[in-house]
This record gives C-alpha cells, sequence and structure tokens, in this order.
C-alpha cells in the first residue's frame, strides 16, 4: 500500500480509534455482567461537561488536563448517583438517567454559551468524535515511523490513549480473579476479605477512564458503542470469562481498524463522492457483530443488559 | 436464653453443658431502613456441633449470617469467633450464601467456582497450577459432582448448583462454616449428600451453623437450635431448646404436632 496517503491521514486515526476500542471493551466485559451498561452510558455522557468545563477553567486543551476534568466530573456524577439514589429513594437505574442527562445537558450549554465551541471543541465533535481530524502531517510515507523527529509530530491524543490502553489492560489483568468472584458472588468475595466496595468503585473509575478515552475518538455518543458491543458479543460467543475478554479485544479492534478503514475507503471505492463518519462506521460494525452474533450464537438466551 | 441444664441428656460432645463457643454475637442489631431487622441480638455458637438457626420468613436469619461476616454494616454489636476479632478469625470461616443470590448465567465452569474457594490460598494475582486443579476437582468428588467439573454453571439443576456452592466451602478448608438454607429446593439425595457432607465435617471437629427451613429434620441433622424472629428467643441443644412451647413462640403459632411439648 502506498504509504504516502495512508500514514499521515488514515493510520493515526485507526491506531486512536484502535487503542479507545480496547480501553473501552476492557471494562466493558463486567460491566455487562454486572448489569451496569447504563454506568457505561452514563460515564460516557458526564465526561462532556468536564472536559469542557476542564478547558473553561485551564484554557488548553492538552489530553491529561481534559482527562483530569472529566475524571472530576465522573466522581462528582458518581457521588450525585449515589445522593439521589439515598435520599430521594429512586433506583440506580433512575438516579443515573437523571444524572448523566442532567450533567449532559449543563455540557452542552456551557459549550454553546463560551467561547469554547469556537477555539477548540465544538458540540458536532463532542458528540459524534474527531477521528478524521487526529492526522499526522509531519508523516510522508512508512519510513515516518522510524523517524525520531516526525513521530513528536503524532497527534498528542495518540500517546495519551495508548498510556490509558495500557493503563486499563493492565489493571484488568492484574486485579481479574478478585473482580471476577466479586462480580460473581459479591458477599461471598467480601467473606474472603477481597475489597468489593473498592473494586466496584476502580470499576467506575475505569469506565470514566475508557470513556474519556473513547471520547475524543467517537464522541460521548457513540463510545457507549465501544464498551458494550464488543463484550456483549463476545459474551453470546462463549461461556468462559477469561475467553470472552480476550475476544471482546479482538471484536473491539477488528471494528475499530474496519470501521475506520471502511469510512475512508468505501465511499471512494463505491464512487459516491460523500465522506463517512468514522466514527459512527466503527458504532455500524461493531453494532452488525453483536447482531450477527445474537442471531448465529447457539446460546442467545437472555443476555440483557438490565440497565 | 435457655442453656444447657445439666439434666439435659446428653449423647455427643456437643451436647455437654457451657460448650465451648467458637462463634460469640454481642448485641448485634442490623437495620437496612429505620426499623431493625435484627435487634440486639447476644449468642454463643458452640464449637464442634451443627447450629441450626430457625425463624419465620423475614425473621432475620440471613441478615444475621450477613452481619457476623461483615457483609452488612451493623448499627451495634461485637463479632468474636475463636476468641479473635472477625477480620482475623474471617479467613478460617466458610461462607455459602443463599443460591438465589447469584446470577448463575455468569460465564464460568463449575470448577472455576471451585477455585474460588482456594482464593485465599493463592491470592489475588496467584495462578491455578496444578495443584488447585487437583484440590477443586477432590472438593468436587466430595459432593459427587466431578462429573460436572467442566459444565457451564447455568446449566445445573438447583440441586446441582447447591452441591457446587458446598464444594467452594470445602475448598476454604475453613473451621467454621455458615451456611444459608443448603436444602432449599433440592431433592432427598442432595439433602442427604450435603447433611452426610456437613456431618463428616462436624466429626472432624469444625463448627456448623446453618438456617434451616424443615423443622421435621432439625433433630435429625443438628445438635443444636438458635431460635430468632429479630430478637433471640433461644438457643440451646436440640433436646432442650427444640420444644413445641419456645418454637411457637418464635413463629408466634402454633405448629403442626411433630415438635416435643
Ligand atoms: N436488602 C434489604 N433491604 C431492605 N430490607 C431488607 C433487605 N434484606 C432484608 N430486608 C428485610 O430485613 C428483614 C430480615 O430479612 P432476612 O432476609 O434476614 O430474613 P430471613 O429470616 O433470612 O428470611 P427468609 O426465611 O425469607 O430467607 C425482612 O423484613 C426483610 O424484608
Ligand atoms: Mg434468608
Amino acid at each position: 500500500m502506498d504509504g504516502s496517503e495512508f500514514v499521515p491521514l488514515t493510520l493515526p486515526p485507526m491506531v486512536i480509534a484502535l487503542l479507545a476500542a480496547l480501553s473501552c471493551a476492557g471494562p466493558g466485559n463486567f460491566l455487562i455482567l454486572r448489569r451496569q451498561a447504563m454506568l457505561g452510558d452514563a460515564m460516557s455522557h458526564v465526561v462532556l461537561p468536564g472536559i469542557v468545563a476542564a478547558f473553561l477553567l485551564s484554557g488548553s486543551a492538552s489530553p491529561p488536563i481534559l482527562l483530569a476534568g472529566a475524571l472530576a466530573a465522573a466522581a462528582l456524577s458518581a457521588a450525585l448517583i449515589e445522593a439521589i439514589r439515598r435520599l430521594g429513594g429512586t433506583d440506580p437505574g433512575a438516579a443515573m438517567g437523571i444524572t448523566f442527562t442532567a450533567m449532559f445537558a449543563a455540557g452542552v450549554l456551557m459549550l454553546e454559551l463560551s467561547g469554547a465551541a469556537s477555539v477548540h471543541l465544538d458540540v458536532e465533535h463532542a458528540l459524534y468524535g474527531n477521528l478524521e481530524g487526529l492526522i499526522w502531517l509531519d508523516a510522508t510515507g512508512w519510513a515516518s515511523l522510524l523517524d525520531i523527529a516526525a513521530l513528536g509530530g503524532l497527534p498528542p491524543e495518540l500517546p495519551a490513549l495508548a498510556l490509558v490502553a495500557g493503563l486499563i489492560l493492565a489493571t484488568l489483568r492484574i486485579f481479574h480473579r478478585p473482580l471476577a468472584i466479586a462480580t460473581f458472588d459479591e458477599g461471598f468475595a467480601t467473606s474472603l476479605g477481597i475489597p468489593t466496595r473498592l473494586l466496584s468503585a476502580g470499576l467506575v473509575a475505569l469506565t470514566a477512564l475508557a470513556a474519556v478515552a473513547a471520547f475524543s475518538a467517537v464522541g460521548s455518543i457513540l463510545t457507549i458503542a465501544m464498551l458494550i458491543c464488543p463484550p456483549a458479543t463476545a459474551r453470546l460467543l462463549t461461556d468462559d470469562l477469561g475467553r470472552q475478554i480476550r475476544l471482546s479485544l479482538g471484536l473491539a479492534a477488528l471494528a475499530a481498524v474496519a470501521g475506520t478503514v471502511a469510512a475512508g475507503y468505501l465511499p471512494l471505492f463505491l464512487g459516491l463522492s460523500f465522506t463517512v463518519s468514522a466514527s459512527g462506521m466503527i458504532a455500524t460494525v461493531s453494532g452488525l457483530g453483536l447482531a450477527l452474533a445474537a442471531t448465529l450464537s447457539p446460546r442467545r438466551h437472555g443476555h440483557g443488559q438490565r440497565g | 436464653m435457655t442453656d444447657v441444664t445439666p439434666l439435659a441428656r446428653s449423647t455427643t460432645p456437643a451436647e455437654f453443658a457451657a460448650p465451648e463457643a467458637v462463634l460469640t454475637l454481642t448485641g448485634m442489631t442490623v437495620a437496612y431502613a429505620a426499623a431493625p431487622a435484627i435487634e440486639d441480638v447476644t449468642a454463643r455458637f458452640a464449637k464442634g456441633a451443627m447450629t441450626a438457626i430457625i425463624g419465620p420468613n423475614g425473621a432475620g436469619k440471613s441478615t444475621l449470617l450477613k452481619a457476623t461476616l461483615g457483609l452488612l454494616p451493623t448499627v451495634s454489636g461485637k463479632v468474636e469467633a475463636f476468641g479473635l476479632p472477625l477480620a482475623r478469625a474471617l479467613p478460617r470461616i466458610a461462607y455459602v450464601p443463599q443460591r438465589a443470590s447469584v446470577d448463575w448465567d455468569f460465564p464460568a465452569r463449575v470448577l472455576d467456582v471451585v477455585l474460588m474457594g482456594l482464593y485465599r490460598q493463592t491470592g489475588a494475582l496467584g495462578r491455578i497450577g496444578k495443584a488447585e486443579t487437583a484440590r477443586a476437582t477432590e472438593c468436587l468428588s466430595r459432593v459427587g459432582m466431578e462429573a460436572f467439573a467442566d459444565r457451564q454453571i447455568g446449566a445445573l439443576s438447583g440441586g446441582q448448583q447447591q452441591r457446587v456452592f458446598l464444594a467452594r466451602a470445602l475448598a476454604q478448608g475453613a473451621d467454621l462454616y455458615l451456611l444459608d438454607e443448603p436444602f432449599a429446593g433440592v431433592d432427598a439425595a442432595t439433602e442427604s449428600a450435603i447433611i452426610t457432607v456437613l456431618k463428616s465435617l462436624r466429626d472432624e471437629g469444625r463448627s456448623i451453623i446453618a438456617v434451616h427451613h424443615d423443622l421435621a429434620t432439625v433433630p435429625a441433622y443438628f445438635d443444636r437450635v438458635l431460635l430468632l424472629n429479630r430478637r433471640l428467643v433461644a438457643e440451646g441443644t436440640v433436646a432442650t431448646t427444640f420444644r413445641q412451647a419456645l418454637v411457637a413462640q418464635t413463629y408466634g403459632a402454633a405448629l403442626p404436632g411433630t415438635i416435643p411439648a
């Protein structure tokens, strides 16, 4: 393949989408088993006000600062959800629904009313992501991958996401056993001395981190597709937790790569003049995979995500 | 509190007067909402005995077990096991929750669930090797489930699920077993398989505490009973405490005439 166009324009979005997809699919496995898919949805939405607030307060759009804002918003939302649940006596699903729609709306408002929209963030990117914009102008071809100077010009999202993906997957690997036991049988896990509350909070934190990671790639609305589709698909294909997680990572990677390639080349190939959103394509590929698994899997009985 | 009197018939070690306590609860009060689910329960559970916790639905039996294990916050109360505070005694205690409390659709095989019982030995990072697998398999064969080791847990009957839970507790190698309704929804064969295992544990000197609903089998299965209805009604040997008047008081109603007056 000719690298002069692929390497600067298609490769960076593809790798970023891949890292975001891996970051999301990992914790997503435990979310679906804990019937907490809704939590992923909540986290992917509260990320927006956090990012906007961090940008407005610091005036900088550098990934670490936005990440800190998003994590702060995630922590705030977790506290709000708990408070509404306790004080209002509502069920967790309703408390999450109230919290994340309100915070998301606040984020959109902040974007619209402040100058942030014109400077670096805008609503459309917040909703649908900005994969196509994450290009590597210093690259001239495949050789640039070995060129230190050119590598310095990579979109800053890429190294940040690599770090996040590594952190999330390593954490899940290390805490796999206690997390699995606590997910299956919380009372028993506590009696084994496993800090189940801490693990639950850790899972929320990882989910928030993954949501932030995916935010820059696919936007907040489609993040839920990255969190839930690959694990839900994998769940339909195997009855072994370890295999389910590995499979979900493979499916996530496949959807990210196939989605970016399809968005970049499919319209061209079909002789169409318009372009297709890469994040939308990734979500579509993920959704198709899930639909296919649900239709063909021998074990398609209800693994619904109840709230 | 009714306790063992010197006149009590004593045929097994568990029925000697003033038995050594394996577990002591002092002034336990637990509340989910405003009204306490259990209130000011003070009780001693005898070492090396099989004790049934008996009481009507909603009496707080499951709550008592969970609070004992520190799974629920308590309003007040103290737990001591083996003469140690709970946190230090916990490694020697195995808990078998109510079967319905978990999602049996979880992606795991029977062997994986039993291996969970070895968590304290292997630790969070420990690898599961041949020795662990052999130990888990041995526990499965003790409950007659070795043929099901590779079976998906969602594809088990209720009685088989209960046996798997018991095998997981066996893998822990504990000295005190707390079981919540181990006989709920199991057939006669499974019930006798489970009671055989529990009695063999008792005969090895371990202590068993089980929430139990079938009053008819209490004398055959258990050495001692604890009668609970939000508050402690009585605790003692089956001979002295499993009596018509006390049980009726616990259930707040007259009961079928199978219980000695
Ligand atoms: N998670 C909970 N939240 C609120 N109330 C609860 C909860 N669990 C139990 N309760 C209440 O506490 C009381 C004691 O419940 P518990 O489950 O301990 O009873 P039990 O004796 O085990 O009953 P059963 O024989 O039906 O298993 C009941 O009135 C119950 O409604
Ligand atoms: Mg109960």
